[in-house]
């Protein structure tokens, strides 16, 4: 890791770090989402130091420009009312304080065991080294099935959110295409023959001409 | 390993597949028993399929993601068999409350295939993959009914508390991946006995036992269990306390009989307590239910104890009997529910105690199929409960728990207090009221029926499914 590389990975380190604890700290929800972002960015630097570029572009893209701008849509579109939200925060802080420390301690006891302090194995790749064809050959191959499953959780999303969220209101003026496909003629439009009567004796007219039948339109 | 052999999952393709038609045939203005008995047609394929291919040797598909084996078999057909049987007990239900639509039958399709996927993993990402699609699922199938209040509560919290168990679930599973660098579950197993990073690996257990034991809802991650079971309508209650059962039974067994088996000195200590804890939870707090669809809640934690209890053996006789104990769990949690979607009406739900008051003179069909299921919950021979009962004791005791199948034995004879009270009330007493009678038409009989032989033939001969769970294993 040369100098400015280090520079790079602490630098953005920080801007991770400060911009989670931000995301957490925090009064305002529209401020917490753009702070995501802001990690989101830091997180594909390191990435890309990693040489991992097409996780690090995939995450700017999905997780910046599609996820996390319709979060904030959303955000923005709530009505919140943060003193409720924080009602009860000093209630709940001893018991929140007793897990972050058993947590903690835990972390820190994994630390203790030295595994993560190996030196890390060399990241460093080939000029011509290319990270997303080599992932989608695994992507497409070995690990297929993951990724079907994966699809297939996302059709169970859309099914869920459809299913919960479609609501039939008498008032929505809405179309049925299966409906006016299967519609017959019979339907629409019933002929029927009225027996006209005989016209009144005392018609001065000779002309006894039989009017086309009124066709009753139903619907 | 990169052979893929597509035709090893031919079950669950067929199901996923299945469940998408189903989707398509619901726009169309085919009735929704219709689409009921259809995606019974296709559960039952999928067992054909499986039935047909059944694996006589350990074999492995998708690059080593997809294990084939008696044991896959084995979970995959209980799991087809619970799910057939939760779908075709809840028709009257749904239909009278107009859930019967195709999404409802759709998303239980794609949880049962998650819950398959999930029996088969041999892979940690196939693994989560295949909960994440039985959950997603589930949680959905609770919040269709979207106007009922308890029902949404149910769902939400079915939701969160789910995904704090995934939360853990991944986290200890990045934690195993840190210390053996491993996601397949043979190789993660041959790198965790010798691996140098133990307490990055003890990390990992502790996450993943506590995960499980949500999954399970085995005491103490057991608070969303009462609450989901009950808030849920009575057939969505139905499918989530039988086959997604025997698919969390799946991944115990995965990541601790099969991943972390080098540490069975380490979590079969975490599992003797969470057994303990559930079986003295479910037990004692059941008492004071009075409601029947809490009280079975709370039962299940209990029977989520007992099946622990054989995993804690840790030996291939406690690994069966505890398979055995899911698969009569299934069936009996199964029955037990379809009773009460059974016994609703349109317009009042079978759930308080109050209202088994005299039901034998008012549905004795009912009540004798209720007789039954109350008994075999109990452990009362000649019943299939008793019989699983006696299983997991015997393998508790063969490998040296003695403590614990005595605690389990002590807890079972609380937990008869309760289940006979149902008998008492159902026999004894007068009904409440002018309660008009609920009959059982005619295709329910039958099913209530075979449940109840069920029951009955699996506690008199039940060698020959035991044998099979043991084969599974051996």
């Amino acid at each position: 890791m040369s100098a400015f590389e280090g520079f790079l990975f602490y630098a953005f380190g920080a801007l991770l770090l400060g911009s989670g604890l931000g995301v957490i700290f925090l009064r305002n929800p529209v401020h917490c989402a753009l702070l995501l972002v802001l990690s989101f960015v830091a997180a594909a630097v390191l990435w890309l130091l990693l040489g991992a570029e097409f996780l690090a572009w995939v995450l700017i893209l999905v997780y910046v420009g599609a996820v996390m701008v319709l979060f904030l849509f959303v955000v923005m579109m709530l009505d919140l009312n943060l003193d409720r939200l924080r009602e009860g925060f000093w209630r709940y802080l001893p018991v929140g304080v007793g897990v972050i420390l058993v947590l903690g301690g835990q972390l820190m006891a994994i630390f203790a065991t030295g595994v993560f302090e190996a030196e890390p194995k060399s990241a460093r790749v080939a000029e011509d080294y290319s990270s997303a064809k080599e992932l989608g050959a695994v992507l497409y191959t070995d690990y297929l099935l993951a990724f079907e499953i994966a699809a297939a959780i996302l059709l169970v999303a859309i099914v869920a959110a459809i299913a919960l969220t479609m609501r039939r209101r008498p008032e929505n003026k809405q179309i049925e295409p299966d409906r006016q496909v299967a519609v017959k003629a019979a339907d629409r439009l019933r002929m029927e023959q009225i027996s006209v009567a005989p016209p009144p004796a005392p018609a001065p007219q000779e002309e006894g001409e039989d009017k086309p039948a009124p066709a009753e339109n139903k619907q | 390993m990169a052979e893929l052999n597509l035709g090893a999952a031919a079950p669950e393709l067929f199901l996923f597949l299945g469940g998408c038609a189903l989707l398509l045939l619901a726009t169309t203005r085919l009735s929704g028993r219709l689409l009921l008995h259809g995606a019974n047609l296709i559960l039952a394929g999928a067992a054909l399929l499986l039935w047909l291919a059944w694996p006589a040797e350990i074999g492995a598909a998708f690059s080593g993601l997809y294990e084939v084996s008696a044991l896959t078999a084995m979970l995959q057909m209980g799991i087809l068999l619970a799910t057939i049987g939760a779908l075709s007990y809840s028709g009257d239900y749904l239909a009278q409350r107009g859930m019967l639509t195709g999404e409802y039958l759709a998303l239980g399709l794609f949880a049962a295939t998650g819950m398959l996927l999930l029996a088969a993993a041999r892979h940690l990402l196939a693994l989560y993959l295949g909960l994440e699609l039985m959950s997603l699922s589930l949680y959905a199938m609770i919040a269709l009914r979207r106007d009922d209040v308890r029902a949404i509560e149910a769902a939400l919290k079915y939701f969160v508390l789910g995904a704090i168990a995934s939360g853990l679930l991944l986290y200890g599973i990045s934690l195993v991946y840190a210390a053996t660098l491993q996601l397949e579950l043979p190789a993660v197993a041959a790198a965790a006995a010798d691996a140098e990073a133990r307490g990055v690996l003890l990390a990992g257990l502790a996450f993943i036992v506590a995960g499980a034991a949500f999954k399970l809802g085995a005491a103490p991650f057991h608070m969303w269990l009462p609450d989901v079971y009950d808030g849920a309508p009575t057939a969505a209650t139905m499918f989530i306390g039988g086959a997604p059962k025997i698919a969390a039974y799946a991944l115990a067994i995965r990541l601790l009989a099969g991943g972390l088996e080098p540490l069975v000195e380490e979590w079969s200590g975490l599992l003797a307590s969470l057994a303990v804890a559930s079986l003295g939870v479910g037990n004692v707090i059941a008492i004071a239910q009075t409601s029947v669809k809490r009280m079975l809640a709370y039962s299940a934690i209990s029977h989520m104890g007992f099946l622990l209890t054989g995993i804690v053996a840790g030996s291939e006789e406690g690994y069966a009997a505890a398979m055995f104990y899911a698969f009569v769990y299934a069936l009996m949690s199964i029955g037990g529910f379809g009773m009460l979607a059974l016994l609703s009406r349109a317009d009042a739900e079978f759930e308080m105690l109050a209202d088994v008051k005299g039901l034998a003179k008012r549905n004795p069909a009912a009540a004798a199929l209720t007789l039954i299921l109350m008994l075999s919950m109990a452990g009362i021979p000649p019943l299939a409960g008793f019989y699983a009962k006696l299983a997991v004791w015997s393998a508790a005791v063969g490998a040296g728990w003695t403590w614990l199948a005595v605690v389990a034995g002590l807890f079972s004879v609380v937990g008869a207090f309760y289940y006979l009270r149902v008998v008492k009330l159902m026999y004894f007493d007068a009904p409440d009221g002018d309660a008009p009678a609920v009959a059982l038409r005619g295709p329910y009989l039958l099913l209530a029926a075979a449940n109840g032989l069920l029951i009955i033939l699996l506690g008199l001969f039940p060698g020959g499914l035991l044998r099979a769970c043991q084969l599974a294993f051996g």
